[in-house]
């Protein structure tokens, strides 16, 4: 089990600690952060400022908000679950920071550099669905149940494209473990993998119930969905999961498809940020503008479109390799661009989505 | 319902959204920035010139929903109308501004300001001391040219961005 | 083993989320597919058509203001139609110069309204919306400019409007129709191609064109299920037969066409400002009638092209100075008796797409 570096002092439960304390403070002050990135971003791309008034630029916005959220009445349903309506948001968040032990932030620096990296977060990340499903059934109420049992259809369909997607990224590394894979990227991934980094986008933004597929927390339903009921940090706890889950997924992205932590002058960490930060950009880049799909559209989606092409992804990219074994990767990237632009217009042709009107 | 542009739609409105973030926003930081009103305003309040007022209500006549209420009395020495009461409820007004169209004699006039929130209720009764134009209570061009040439010009949007980031 | 489903009757309460004011609709579900609606109004009702009763003829303008607060000038243009043809009043040419280029900026402002929260409907997070409100900022600030406020205006007047225009209200409107073109190809490029707005809108919410026309439908609605009937050319009024401009029509009747109905006819009001701008004659504003206005006895039905329909007035005179009769043809109360036969077959989140599409504003359904 070679998860201790070599050279760092102190040994095991010491690495561990200093690890927790990095992931706590990483993923709390990213998510602060971008809940107040999204929030200008969205603004200044709707001709609009965002918050500006709470500290200078409006930085001070999220802490705002938090401390609105710890000063609220703690509402539990009389007739709700009350045990499970008070551990659904645990359940949400816990998977949410498991995810960060394994993935590198700097050259060898991750908590634990398992070699079956890869294949622990999509195990992990399938847990906090859970915690919706728990969220939705403790409310009593009809229609959060309805919007939990959406959710849990949703992400179900749309983890099998996921993970096929991955599979093409591992088989270009090599390995399952998030270090090898972001040691083996000399080219990124992204240009090897075109059709797989679409594929791997699209379903990951469905995963984390992110615009264009928000309809379970959107104002377009009936009510708010699973999390009507939950008010104060409870709806806080579920807040960030999701932005835990979105930043969570940007950093998925940038190991996987855009090279981690490698650069050429800046310091590593610095890269890694970089690079989560631009990813997160275009997710919010895509909620600014794109509307929302009906949920017949969404599993229509998935398994109609998204899941074909991700198995043709696998089956080129594993006939690349096998193949043609000695070919410099520069000559395949041109070669797999134009394969996803015929794939993705083969099948927008052939490919209907939901069904219309029901004879009533 | 298929799949027509192959995601071109979806870039095409991802350049404009895009486009944005080079734009100066239109947001108005007030307090600190107020911009101009129109010159014809009809803003919250009426304003009441006492030398030229006659009492002979047709403003009062010609208000929709009755807000004005004036009393006079005959005086005989100066032969006309000695106004006792004139008061005007401006919770009740809706400012669509016909009493002062109707106004013969010019001495009726809508209000510049429209920053002018009271806090109770019985204050926005006007009686004839608190309808007199002062420093805050400046009158409005609404259909008085005379007063319109002389107020400052209305910032616009059309004219550029009125935003600051 | 069978097992039975039964439907279940859900409340979209009057105050809904995506909402175009208080009105309520009580619908059938059967899992998720609409099986039965019924709209059920009368939140907002306020008795505007027995308060005019107690008013004169001009005090009655205001009220007009207020019963489609979203596109008043409209509003105020139909009632004095009505009261002209009442009384037998001309008005000045500049004064019908002013009224068509008031109206059809008015229905810019209320499209832009329209659209915006219709694609808010669909899901595009309030970009849409910020968008299209900024360029109606524009044209409220040119209606502040022209008669004081930016909502309820009381502009029109009987025999002509109510003040002449200020000298810097043309060069502004000029500067806007030149700009306003490439503002709506940005609202083009944003979401007219976009897929999942096709998916979502295109072939839902039909109304086939035997209904829209057994109902007596108007406006956009109309238009987009293939009628070609606009009250601009039927029955010119005012000076409408002087410009020329296209009315578009839609082909299928479903929620699409309706969006792209709208953003038509905002080009085709553009076409018609330039042109009135350009043949404004100089002169008298007002034509003299006396404050109080005596109109003979009978009976007037005064309509014009709102931008939700066709808005008429239909007044009765007993020569007293205030109406004997005052009632309001509003056309978007006749427009959503469709919305039934629209919305069944149709899943939940379909209802509220098409509910917004057919654009109305509950203070004129109510009165």
């Amino acid at each position: 089990m070679a998860v201790l570096p070599a050279d760092w002092p102190g040994g095991f439960w010491v690495h561990w600690g200093v690890f927790v304390v990095i992931i706590f403070v990483f993923v709390l002050a990213m998510v602060m952060g971008f809940i107040w990135f999204e929030r200008r971003a969205l603004g200044i791309m709707q001709a609009r400022l965002g918050p500006n008034r709470a500290g200078p630029f409006g930085l001070l916005q999220p802490v705002a908000d938090v401390i609105k959220l710890l000063t609220k009445e703690d509402i539990v349903p009389a007739k709700g679950d009350k045990w499970v309506h008070w551990l659904a948001p645990v359940v949400a968040v816990a998977p949410m920071l498991m995810i960060f032990a394994v993935v590198p932030f700097q050259g060898g620096a991750s908590m634990a550099d398992l070699n079956i990296g890869i294949l622990y977060i999509v195990a992990v990340s399938s847990i906090s669905v859970l915690g919706v499903f728990m969220a939705g059934w403790a409310s009593n109420n009809k229609y959060s149940l309805l919007g939990a049992m959406r959710m849990v259809a949703s992400v179900v369909s749309y983890e099998i494209p996921v993970v096929l997607s991955i599979i093409g990224v591992v088989l270009l590394a090599g390995s399952l473990s998030m270090q090898q894979i972001v040691m083996a990227q000399d080219i990124p991934f992204i240009l090897l993998q075109p059709l797989g980094f679409l594929l791997f986008f699209i379903g990951a933004c469905a995963e984390i119930n992110r615009a264009p597929f928000d309809l379970l927390e959107a104002d377009s339903e009936i009510v708010a969905g699973f999390n009507t009921e939950y008010s104060g940090m409870k709806w806080g706890l579920l807040f960030l999961a999701e932005y835990g889950e979105a930043l969570a997924i940007s950093a998925i992205v940038t190991t996987l498809f855009l090279s981690g932590w490698r650069g050429p002058v800046l310091p590593p960490w610095l890269w890694f940020l970089i690079k989560v930060g631009a990813v997160f950009f275009v997710i919010v880049w895509i909620r600014a503008t794109v509307p929302r799909v009906r949920i017949d559209q969404l599993m229509a989606l998935a398994w109609k479109f998204l899941f074909p092409l991700a198995l043709l992804n696998l089956l080129i990219t594993a006939v690349e390799i096998l193949v043609f074994p000695a070919v410099s990767l520069w000559v395949l990237v041109p070669i797999n661009i134009a394969i996803m632009i015929v794939l993705v217009i083969l099948w927008s042709r052939l490919f209907k989505l939901g069904w219309g009107r029901v004879e009533v | 319902m298929k799949f027509e542009r192959f995601g071109i739609g979806i870039a095409k409105g991802l350049s404009v959204t895009l486009r944005h973030l080079l734009r100066i926003p239109v947001t108005t930081q007030y307090p600190e920035q107020r911009l101009t009103t129109s010159r014809r305003i009809r803003g919250n309040e009426l304003i009441w010139d006492k030398e030229k007022c006659t009492g002979c209500a047709t403003c009062a006549k010609s208000c929709p929903q009755g807000t004005i209420q004036i009393v006079t009395s005959v005086s005989a020495e100066e032969n006309k109308y000695k106004v006792e009461k004139f008061e005007v409820d401006t919770g009740y007004c809706i400012f669509c501004g016909l009493c002062v169209e109707a106004c013969p004699y010019e001495a009726l006039f809508m209000g510049y300001a429209y920053e002018r929130a009271k806090y109770r209720r019985s204050e926005l009764v006007l009686a004839k001391e608190g309808l007199l134009a002062s420093a805050e209570r400046k009158p409005s061009g609404y259909f008085r040219p005379k007063i319109e040439a002389s107020l400052p010009p209305q910032t616009l949007l059309l004219d550029g961005d009125r935003g600051k980031r | 083993m069978v097992i039975k489903t039964e439907p279940f009757v859900v409340n979209f309460g009057p105050a809904h989320p995506s909402t175009h004011g208080v009105f309520r609709m009580r619908m059938t579900l059967d899992g998720e597919v609409i099986v039965d609606m019924e709209p059920v109004f009368g939140y907002l009702h306020r008795g505007i058509e027995k308060l005019a009763e107690e008013r004169t003829y001009t005090g009655c303008i205001p009220l007009t203001d207020r019963l489609d607060y979203t596109a008043s000038m409209t509003n105020n243009f139909a009632y004095v139609l009505a009261v002209e043809r009442l009384a037998g009043i001309t008005v000045p040419e500049r004064a019908e110069y002013i009224r068509v280029i008031m109206a059809e900026l008015q229905r810019i402002a209320s499209h832009l309204i329209a659209v915006g929260t219709f694609l808010n409907d669909c899901g595009a997070f309030m970009t849409p919306v910020l968008y299209m409100l900024r360029e109606r900022e524009k044209i409220l600030d040119l209606f502040d400019m022209v008669s004081g406020q930016r909502l309820t205006y009381n502009y029109m007047r009987v025999g002509g409007v109510s003040q002449d225009i200020p000298e810097e209200f043309i060069p502004a409107l000029k500067k806007f129709v030149k700009e306003m073109p490439g503002w709506i190809d940005e609202y083009d490029r944003l979401l007219k191609e976009n897929e999942i707005l096709l998916a979502r809108t295109k072939g839902v919410g039909i109304l086939p064109k035997e209904l829209a026309i057994n109902i007596s439908a108007s406006g956009p609605v109309l238009r987009a299920s293939g009628v070609k009937r606009d009250i601009r050319r039927a029955d010119p009024y005012s000076i409408y037969d002087r410009f020329e401009f296209d009315i578009p029509t839609g082909t299928a009747g479903d929620c699409y066409d309706r969006y792209r109905v709208r953003i038509e006819e905002m080009r085709q009001s553009v076409r018609i400002l330039k042109q009135a701008m350009e043949q404004l004659p100089k002169g008298k504003v007002r034509s003299d009638v006396p404050h109080l206005t005596h109109p003979p006895v009978g009976e007037a039905y005064g309509h014009i092209e709102a931008p939700r329909g066709e808005l008429g007035f239909y007044l009765v005179s007993d020569n007293s100075i205030a109406p004997y009769r005052f009632h309001v043809r509003a056309p978007t109360l006749i427009n959503l008796t469709a919305l039934r036969d629209m919305m069944v077959g149709w899943k939940v989140a379909d209802a509220i797409i098409i509910f917004g599409s057919i654009d109305i504003c509950v203070a004129e359904v109510d009165r």
